[in-house]
């Protein structure tokens, strides 16, 4: 398997033919990459190898061609991660700093307990995204997705924000998921395209987004933009909807003391 | 409107006249606002409706004046319909919500330990003085190989081992997270595990920056919440703990009250400050064991490999099933929390009604594993109310590799198992994130007095072992045959491997 790391000596560009490796020896050699000082690696023939990106402190450039694995960049660290094909579950899984790039869809959990970073999702995702994400101070994890998401997108959100775009809805097409910030008790979600009140949870509530949210969303939606060659005035020329936790504290009246 | 609540008091505070000298330091050292000074008559009272029998004014009095006794409650005799269950109701109908409490299940299921008794060596064997002779409390923790090759010219091992974990005791300190105990309690932990080298556990609220230096004798504990999970979190632990459950609650979350949950927990945790720190039930990317799989590998893979990743679960119906499956994912320690584990806040019915003993769950899963071939791939540390040596060495030779403790190390540091920890008012400084309390705990004694408990259980440990003519705790794991139980049915016998006394 030697000869699959392909390093030009020239080039500051490591390149790894991903076939047949293991989701272990596709990490070992990606560290052993990183070890040695690589600044941009890219994959090949990448099929279902999971937790790529893992285990890296540095703000490596990691480009997929392929289809990579579950837990893509899990409690990942800051590498800037593109994938040019589809995630599969756990995208961004409890990752803490750094960026990941889809140029497709995103199967469930996408950005699950993340604290920090950025993840751009062009397409769909599927159900929870965003669950349980966090924030404490100026650590605040940002998710964008283009398409539209399953149920339970942002359920128990502590902190972060989350953008939600639904630019492949036709006219008048609500988003069709349900439960959206269930259990939400932190950060904030931002939905372009309709929606219908039973399609949100109990917890949270909804305002038109104010000058700061404005700023919020220019910046973000402008990074996606430049990720996946979108106008980024158009898309903020739609109208946004601001969905806010109601209570710091949703269950706290539960109990009996 | 104000309404009158029907509980009545569950104790009664006795002060002798004769004895108080109205110094205040009852009223100083209650948490639960049972003591208050009575200026006009320069004189201390008590509201006995708040006391919750921790003891704590009891301990501190300067002139032993108080006594707390329990309200005898004569209601009319009634077995199905206790005081208890009365008072539950009571609580119920006044607030409409779920009852909350600490600690572990406090009920008279049996216990299983007081029915089985241990072996001494007479005549045939000798026994062995541990006072004069080496005696082997070492125990490493981890996933062994199935056999050993050996390169024959230079002797050294072919087979390359899974990473172990070292442990001169085999009794841990279970997970106690931060902010459910507080910061003095954990450097406690944290320093008592570190000078007796074995390993204490973070829990599930992050480490917090000031205990990153006892790194090597930590377990970091990965659960639903994921809270204050990172790379360097992962990287600095000993072995990385997924908790998918916990013997006091199988199978529900947990909620950190917003209360509890101050700058310093928020930063440790990862979320602003005052909102309730919520774990949700399951661990929503394990659904299955292919996931739990998966996890397991993804924290080996952000570790390099370096560590053994243990899994905790609730002693439950199917734990012997569960543990073969957990085993097969990956784990390299499997760790089995039996019903009377504690916890910080738990609903009372879950912890009273939900889960299986733990002697019961560690029999059946050691010979489950056994009967699979597959005991020797991961360790199995039990917790789950385990008070004295005598339980540990009973628990070794059902087939545990280590014990961890909690509540016995609450005990020695002053608890006196109030049932209170899910209020945050803890008197004696222990669960609560409140700073007026948590200086209760002087990290200095606290240290001390956890590494005298272990010392104490070490020697009597030693002690038992000697008696039994064994010199090393690995030659007791799983070793039934010195076990034999009293008064129980021919079926329990059979779940516990062990044969009745006298036979
Ligand atoms: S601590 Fe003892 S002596 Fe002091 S006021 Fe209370 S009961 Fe009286
Ligand atoms: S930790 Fe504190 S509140 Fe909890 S049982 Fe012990 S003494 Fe009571």
């Amino acid at each position: 398997m030697e000869n699959k790391v392909i390093k030009r000596t020239a080039s500051p560009i490591d390149r790894i033919d991903a076939t047949g490796f293991s989701s272990r020896e596709l990490n070992a050699r990606i560290r052993e990459l990183a070890h040695n000082g690589t600044e941009r690696v890219e994959l090949y023939n990448v099929y279902g190898q999971r937790y790529i990106g893992t285990d890296l402190d540095r703000p490596i450039e990691v480009k997929i061609f392929g289809t990579p694995g579950n837990d893509l960049g899990i409690f990942m660290d800051s590498p800037r991660i593109t994938v040019y094909g589809n995630a599969q579950d756990g995208c961004g899984n409890t990752m803490n700093d750094g960026e990941i790039v889809v140029h497709g869809h995103a199967g469930d959990i996408a950005g699950l307990s993340a604290r920090g970073g950025k993840i751009f999702i062009r397409d769909d995702v599927g159900y929870r995204t965003g669950i349980h994400m966090k924030e404490y101070g100026d650590k605040k994890p940002a998710l964008v997705i283009g398409g539209t998401s399953q149920d339970f997108l942002g359920e128990y959100m502590a902190g972060g924000i989350l953008i939600l775009l639904g630019l492949n809805l036709q006219k008048e097409e609500a988003h069709r998921t349900n439960f959206i910030g269930t259990g939400m008790h932190g950060g904030v979600i931002y939905l372009r395209g309709s929606i219908n009140d039973f399609q949100l949870g109990k917890e949270v509530g909804t305002a038109e987004p104010e000058e700061k949210d404005w700023q919020i969303l220019r910046k973000f939606i402008s990074e996606f933009a430049d990720h996946f060659g979108y106008n980024a005035e158009e898309i903020l020329e739609h109208k946004f909807i601001k969905l806010f936790p109601l209570w710091l504290r949703p269950y706290g009246r539960l109990y009996a003391y | 409107m104000k309404v009158k609540s029907y509980l009545p008091p569950k104790f009664i505070v006795e002060r002798n006249p004769d004895r108080c000298i109205q110094c205040q330091v009852c009223v100083n050292q209650c948490s639960f606002d049972v003591h208050y000074y009575d200026a006009e008559d320069d004189e201390v009272r008590s509201h006995e409706e708040n006391c919750v029998g921790c003891h704590r004014c009891v301990v501190f009095c300067p002139t032993n004046a108080l006594t707390i006794r329990k309200n005898p409650l004569d209601y009319r005799e009634n077995y199905n319909w206790r005081p208890e269950v009365i008072e539950d109701i009571t609580k119920q109908a006044e607030t409409g919500g779920v009852l909350l409490t600490g600690m572990g299940n406090d009920k008279g299921y049996r216990i299983y330990w007081d029915h089985l008794v241990i072996n001494a060596s007479q005549v045939t064997n000798p026994s062995i003085d541990p006072l004069r002779e080496p005696m082997e409390l070492i125990t490493y923790l981890g996933r062994k190989p199935d056999r050993l090759e050996l390169d024959h010219n230079s002797l050294s091992l072919k087979t390359e081992l899974a990473p172990q974990v070292k442990i001169e005791v085999p009794v841990m300190f279970s997970a106690m997270s931060y902010g459910a105990v507080s910061l003095n309690v954990q450097k406690s932990l944290a320093r008592a595990a570190t000078e007796a080298g074995t390993l204490w556990n973070t829990g599930e609220g992050g480490l917090h920056h000031s205990l990153y230096e006892y790194a090597d004798n930590t377990i970091v504990q990965v659960a639903s919440g994921r809270f204050g999970v990172h790379s360097r979190y992962l990287n600095a632990a000993r072995i990385i703990e997924i908790k998918i459950g916990q013997g006091a609650k199988p199978g529900i979350g947990g909620h950190l009250p917003g209360e509890k949950v101050s700058a310093d927990v928020a930063a440790t945790r990862t979320i602003p400050q005052g909102t309730d720190a919520l774990s949700p039930a399951p661990q929503h990317d394990i659904y299955s064991i292919e996931d739990l799989a998966q996890l397991i590998h993804a924290l080996k893979e952000a570790t390099n490999y370096t560590k053994p990743v243990a899994v905790k679960i609730a002693a439950v119906h199917n734990s012997a099933a569960i543990a073969i499956g957990m085993v097969r994912a990956g784990a390299d320690i499997i760790v089995l929390d039996g019903f009377r584990g504690a916890t910080g806040a738990a609903p009372k019915v879950i912890r009273d009604n939900v889960g299986i003993p733990i002697e019961l769950a560690l029999a059946s899963v050691d010979s489950r594993l056994r009967q699979e071939g597959i005991r020797s791939q991961a360790s199995i540390v039990i917790s789950g109310g385990i008070r004295s040596s005598g339980d540990v060495v009973k628990a070794i030779a059902l087939g545990a590799d280590a014990i961890y403790i909690g509540t016995a190390a609450l005990v020695a540091l002053g608890c006196t198992l109030c049932q209170q920890c899910h209020t945050g008012k803890c008197a004696w400084g222990i669960c609560t994130t409140n700073p007026f309390l948590t200086k209760r705990i002087n990290p200095d004694i606290g240290t001390r007095r956890l590494t005298n408990l272990l010392r104490s259980w070490s020697l009597e440990i030693k002690d038992i072992l000697g008696g039994m003519g064994i010199n090393a705790v690995e030659s007791l794991r799983g070793n039934r045959l010195h076990l034999r139980g009293i008064g129980l049915t021919k079926t329990e016998l059979e779940i516990l491997g062990v044969k009745m006394a006298g036979n």
